[in-house]
């Protein structure tokens, strides 16, 4: 077991170096930092120009820049923004706190969203409750993020106050708000400025899983397992939560690591609609105005997160699975 | 005659399923009723609807597609097919605990075996986690698991298929019941550990004083073990009786195609080839007209097989076949005959007493100087006035 995880660790660094390499790449043929540190302006007068080369070292041949970029990035150094005059660093430890409570929310509701509206389509098949998920999952997949991010500010944002109707149905649905905190937990009136930012970027991936969910439940429950389970005079409910759930979990865990990597597109999206201060709007931002470190940075942090929370995922079978805890070769 | 109550009375049950191919009756009209004590054995082909009855028993039959149309099942009086959900349940693994066919796959994959025991005894009985475990490990150890201690943290994988099987054993003995129902308990393992299982079986039923139905394609499973047997063909019971008189004296012509097909080391003249049954079940779509083994029966008549239904005859109490002939006298099997029927005699006796009583059964002229003549058939043939010679049953 030990060595199994210290296998997928190492299965880090390729990863990393992979995604690192290829976006250092194409940041070498987008553009002029030059302009861009300069402030985009067209005409760059020469000894500017000269100052900027110098200090950022882009008179260097590529492979040295890049030999020297992969060299900070390993002491954890993530470079200086072109734009912004502060280091990548210093962007991200303001960035990340917002996007990471954003995320953990969005997470939290596609579990419990996706799970619940599964499991409930899979015991009642095609009951209204089920017809109702697959309408509604299809539609939520079907329909661009940032659409759903503006529907959702018009409908609880902007009408309410079109319609004079009181506070208690007026959502703030821009920026992050008071930006009050106790770890992940929203205070006090944080929890309005949290909501449909998290609905919005849990959206797809909620779909996702509770498709994924029905589709194994209904696998699950025509198994002999649950049979006995029934024939041990159990109630309906622990049949279901207690034996079909846990066995159901193994290909929806897969899903949702594997999900991540939408949930954090979909993150850029999201933040910049809800101006939500966070590493996705940033990285937006910043590749607009093709400010190569900061995405650079950012994304190589997402692509650890990735692969990091993916080795967690694989670990968490164990859990749900003990086949795969045990090995084939202790199996008697 | 005293008969006790039965533990367990299935009166006229139909289980159909409503597909969209049409309505499957995978259990049409059967009723049995098991003793206290008793081991009753079902027995048939695949698709025969015996399972089928058995899940019925413990309201185990997907709904839908399945329905039960009709029928009483009577537990100890009371009605199940009425019952509540919450009464169904305190009877289920409590009252009557079922042993399915396939152990690796009736065992959940993700809970230890201790604890899938532990559950059912947890589930009918106010008891600590920990009692419930010390009880799990009592009955792993009851049903000859090694180590039962250590064992019991296992999960199923880590089991044998002979042991996973006397897991499942274990798990509906832990609460005592009253009635096991093990459907083909032996039919995924070994030849060599089927002995084994039914075995352990037995004396699971005897530490816990239950009955037991036990459903087999097999009747060499049944017959070390069964008290009585009913044949189930086509979602019908063909034919009911003591152990001793399905194997002695059939008296259905599919119970003797099961017959001729059983391997036996006994067999008289060597080399005889197992005779298999022709044919396959029917479809339960639409079973045949007339007798429903008719297209498969070596003996239809082509008349009355194909047009009457035959009904379940009562050739003396607690001895049925479903067979038109099934009150002829000579109507045996063409393999090898071990003894002269019983039943044969109750027929000839009646038949003899009374003519209106059994019109269609023929008095051979030779009945009167036969040797073995039971005194009351020698009796009323005096009385008839019809004195005879048995006729030569063998042709």
């Amino acid at each position: 077991m030990g060595g199994y995880i210290l296998r997928r660790a190492l299965l880090v660094i390729p990863v990393v170096v992979g995604a690192v390499t290829l976006l250092f790449a194409a940041f070498l043929v987008t553009g002029d930092p030059v302009e861009t540190i300069a402030g985009g302006q067209r005409a760059v007068s020469a000894t500017t120009r000269a100052q900027i080369i110098h200090k950022y070292g882009l008179d260097e041949p590529s492979y040295v820049r890049y030999g020297r970029y992969i060299g900070r990035l390993v002491r954890g150094d993530l470079g200086d923004s072109y734009k912004q005059g502060r280091s990548v660093n210093d962007i991200l430890r303001q960035d990340a706190p917002a996007s990471l409570r954003l995320a953990i929310w969005a997470i939290i509701l596609e579990i419990l969203i996706g799970i619940a509206a599964g499991v409930i389509a899979a015991v009642r098949r095609y009951s209204f409750l089920d017809a109702l998920t697959t309408v509604s999952t299809t539609m939520v997949v079907a329909i661009p993020v940032f659409v759903l991010g503006y529907l959702f500010q018009y409908v609880f944002g902007i009408l309410p106050n079109k319609q004079n109707l009181g506070s208690w149905a007026r959502f703030p649905v821009q920026g992050i708000g008071p930006n009050h905190w106790f770890l992940f937990i929203p205070l006090g009136n944080q929890w309005k400025f949290l909501l449909f930012p998290a609905l919005t970027l849990a959206s797809v991936s909620t779909a996702v899983v509770a498709r994924m969910t029905r589709s194994t439940m209904l696998e699950v429950m025509k198994a002999d397992y649950m049979r006995t389970a029934a024939a041990k005079g159990l109630t309906k409910n622990a049949i279901i939560l207690k034996h079909g759930l846990k066995n159901a979990m193994i290909p929806v865990v897969t899903l949702i690591g594997l999900d991540l990597a939408t949930l954090i597109g979909s993150a850029v999206i999201t933040e910049t609609v809800f101006n939500w201060p966070g590493m996705g709007s940033e990285i937006a931002r910043a590749a607009v105005s093709l400010d190569a470190p900061v995405v650079l940075g950012l994304t190589t942090l997402l692509v650890v997160a990735y692969v990091v929370i993916n080795l967690l995922v694989d670990l968490s079978y164990a859990f749900f699975d003990p086949r795969i805890r045990y090995g084939g070769a202790e199996a008697r | 005659m005293t008969e006790p109550e039965p533990l367990l009375s299935v009166r006229d049950l139909r289980t159909h399923f409503h597909t969209d191919a049409g309505v499957v009756k995978a259990v049409d009209g059967v009723s049995f009723d098991v003793m206290p004590g008793e081991v009753f054995g079902i027995v048939g082909e695949s698709g025969s609807g015996k399972s089928i009855t058995a899940m019925s028993i413990l309201g185990l039959v997907p709904m839908p597609p399945g329905r039960i149309e009709s029928g009483e099942i009577l537990w100890k009086g009371t009605d199940l097919l009425s019952a509540t959900d919450a009464d169904l349940r305190r009877i289920r693994g409590k009252e009557i605990s079922m042993i399915f066919q396939d152990p690796m796959t009736s065992l959940n994959p993700v809970y230890t075996i201790g604890q899938q025991i532990a559950e059912i005894v947890r589930v009918h009985n106010d008891v600590s986690k920990q009692e419930a475990r010390d009880r799990a490990i009592e009955m792993l150890e009851l049903v000859g698991i090694p180590r039962p201690e250590q064992r019991a943290n296992d999960y199923p994988h880590q089991f044998s298929g002979g042991m996973r099987q006397r897991a499942m054993i274990a798990m509906a003995i832990a609460c005592d019941p009253d009635l096991l129902i093990a459907d083909e308990p032996t039919t995924a393992l070994d030849v060599t550990i089927q002995a084994q299982i039914l075995e352990v079986l037995q004396h699971a039923s005897e530490e816990t004083n239950s009955s037991i139905i036990l459903i087999t394609h097999d009747l060499g499973v049944v017959a070390g073990m069964a008290d009585r047997v009913a044949v189930m063909y086509a979602g019908q019971i063909v034919e009911t009786g003591a152990i001793d008189e399905i194997f002695y004296e059939p008296r259905m012509p599919y119970t003797w195609g099961l017959l001729e097909s059983i391997p036996r080391l006994d067999q008289r003249r060597g080399g005889r080839r197992l005779q298999p049954i022709s044919g396959s079940p029917p479809s339960m779509l639409r079973p045949p007209s007339g007798c429903r083994f008719h297209p498969r029966c070596p003996y239809s008549d082509g008349d009355r097989c194909v047009s009457d239904e035959p009904s379940l005859i009562e050739l003396r109490f607690d001895r049925q076949a479903r067979c038109h002939y099934a009150l002829q006298p000579g109507w045996y099997s063409p393999g090898e005959r071990l003894a002269v029927a019983e039943v044969e005699w109750d027929v000839l006796i009646v038949a003899a007493t009374d003519r209106s009583a059994a019109p269609d059964v023929d008095l051979p002229d030779d009945l009167a100087a036969r040797e073995q003549v039971p005194e009351t058939l020698a009796d009323a043939l005096t009385a008839s006035q019809k004195p005879g010679r048995r006729r030569s049953r063998k042709s």
